[in-house]
């Protein structure tokens, strides 16, 4: 089975994020990028299932700027086999993205995308399942657990009232959760490795995909501030505040 | 024009995220549709019948619906979509999973998570963990739209009587198959709707430690949730968690303890009304938007709240 693993370049997690003096969006110059997060356990999960014998082959999909690059190099050292970089430096939306990797999938006809179920820079939770509708393909969203079996993937959700077990036909698009593993970190040789491993680039033209956003960003603004309030000492101060004060407890 | 709602359920009961999506559909047109797709689902549909605001009821029913897998629930929803100006849906994972597959099918670009309604096209929302509050305006035709329940008060459930039409399904499209849920039981009030909420980190150092905080949730008539941290421990189910990719919740009163204040966990209660930390750490960054900050061994101070409650 080839697994295909969609990743995206975003800020570095643990950074704060500022906004711009003129309000068109977050400052992106000189902060520190890194892969998302949910992309991470995804390239983890894909490995793991190529050293179990599962997978035979990882390719990693990323639509951005040149410097996703790095964000491919970075799973080609964790484990991937190649990269594809499709190159555009128009903001991209879910659906764009959508619509780009459908067209790069169906080159590749793996029999399995797993992908994060959301990147950490705008909090959309789209991209899996937009694709899954785009490909036809059954779906499965913020998932902690996957089982191979002959003809589906079981797989269990993390939803708001616990947790879901649901059996997908193949090929399937599965988007991960936290808690599916805890992704490695690269090894020193196995990042010397990975910039022999090969990147192709693509273009949306090339691959006939109008990626024109839908969504006119009118501005972004800061959040109102939380002051920091006052310290209380004991159990009884802290109720009489909350009673008389804040009046949130009768 | 008139807008559909998704209406959230379990067959049995309309889930409150549908109440509060009620209230934000209603400030872009005054006639709402609530469609509900389900499997013997008539006490859904007579409850979102009463839900004030609501003009009509369309239902669906059909085997295929029982457990709302996205494949087979999407078609429908697509094929009524193109007749209004908005389908809205809570964003919770019922809406998460189902509306983009929908955005899709329609070559639509949803407009995810949004906390105002600024005009019919206009909408903000939260960007970076909520370190960023976007407007952005959207082009399509039709607006798909999933809500921060948090951001807008739940519609009365009664007071409405809406008339009821039934359509055919779209069937079973044969690409998934419901094995089993595992869901969380609990006598408490639920996490995202209860007016106070008490919180573990990870300082409790065990699930059993838990049973602290659920005895003075307990007298508090409060929710029980946790961080990431508490939750990847194995401390609390996943449910529990509140933050930038779990739950999102604004009660009254939040009460972090034990919790450091990562801006992944701020994102999900940071629009509490009242926030209290217990802490040992006194440079914890949970202090910076804590109302009432106690720096004490939880392990002392939550016994003695326990106790001071009585």
């Amino acid at each position: 089975m080839k697994v295909v693993v969609p990743v995206k370049r975003v800020i570095d997690a643990n950074i704060k994020v500022r906004v711009k003096a003129d309000r068109s969006g977050v400052e992106l110059n000189n902060v520190k990028m890194a892969m998302n997060p949910f992309c991470e356990i995804a390239v983890e999960e894909s490995i793991r299932m190529k050293e179990s014998g599962a997978a035979e082959e990882i390719v990693v999909v990323a639509a951005g700027p040149q410097q996703s690059q790095e964000t491919i190099r970075t799973a080609l050292a964790m484990g991937a086999d190649r990269g594809i970089l499709i190159q555009t430096d128009v903001p991209l939306e879910p659906l764009a993205v959508s619509k780009l990797l459908k067209s790069v999938i169906e080159r590749e006809g793996p029999g399995l995308v797993v992908m994060g179920k959301q990147a950490v820079d705008n909090d959309n939770n789209q991209t899996g399942q937009m694709l899954s509708a785009k490909l036809n393909w059954s779906l499965g969203t913020f998932v902690s657990k996957i089982e191979i079996k002959d003809d589906s993937f079981e797989v269990v959700r993390e939803v708001d009232g616990g947790l879901e077990t649901v059996s997908l036909s193949k090929p399937s698009v599965i988007t991960v959760d936290l808690r599916l593993n805890e992704p490695r970190y690269a090894s020193l040789p196995n990042i010397m490795k990975a910039r022999r491993k090969p990147i192709e680039t693509l273009t949306p033209d090339e691959l006939g995909v109008d990626v024109t956003p839908r969504i006119e960003v009118v501005e972004v603004n800061e959040p109102p501030n939380r002051q920091a309030g006052i310290k209380v000492s004991s159990a009884a101060e802290l109720i009489e505040k909350l009673r008389d004060e804040a009046k949130v407890l009768a | 024009m008139s807008v559909l709602i998704l209406v959230e359920h379990d067959n049995e009961e309309v889930k409150a995220s549908t109440l509060n999506t009620v209230t934000a559909a209603c400030e872009v047109s005054d006639d709402l549709h609530a469609l509900v797709i389900g499997f013997n689902c008539n006490a859904v549909v007579s409850a979102a019948c009463n839900i004030d605001g609501v003009s009509k009821v369309i239902k669906c029913d059909s085997e295929a619906y029982q457990y709302g897998l996205a494949e087979n629930v999407a078609p429908v929803v697509k094929d009524l979509a193109e007749s209004y100006s908005h389908v809205f849906a809570p964003a919770s994972t019922f809406g998460k999973n189902l509306m983009p597959r929908v955005a899709a099918m329609l070559d639509v670009q949803q407009v995810s998570d949004i906390s105002e309604i600024l005009s019919e096209d206009t909408f903000v929302r939260p960007i970076y963990a909520g370190n960023a509050l976007a407007t952005v305006r959207s082009t399509d035709s039709v607006k798909l739209i999933t809500v921060r329940t948090t951001a807008f008060d739940a519609a009365s459930e009664e007071g409405g009587a809406a008339p009821i039409e039934e359509i055919t399904s779209t069937g079973d499209v044969g690409l998934s198959n419901f094995v089993r849920h595992d869901l969380t039981r609990s006598e408490r009030p639920e996490l995202t709707t209860a007016s106070i909420v008490i919180s573990g980190g990870r300082g409790m150092q065990s699930g059993e430690n838990f049973n602290m905080l659920e005895r003075v949730a307990d007298k508090l008539g409060a929710a029980v949730g946790a961080s990431r941290a508490a939750v990847d421990a194995g401390y609390v189910p996943n449910d529990y968690q509140v933050g930038q990719t779990g739950k999102v919740v604004a009660p009254d009163l939040y009460i972090a303890v034990g919790i450091s204040g990562a801006i992944q966990h701020l994102a999900g209660m940071k629009d509490s009304k009242v926030i209290v930390a217990i802490n040992k750490d006194e440079e914890a960054p949970i202090f910076q938007v804590a109302d009432f900050g106690w720096v004490a061994d939880l392990f002392n101070a939550v016994p003695e709240l326990e106790a001071a409650l009585d």
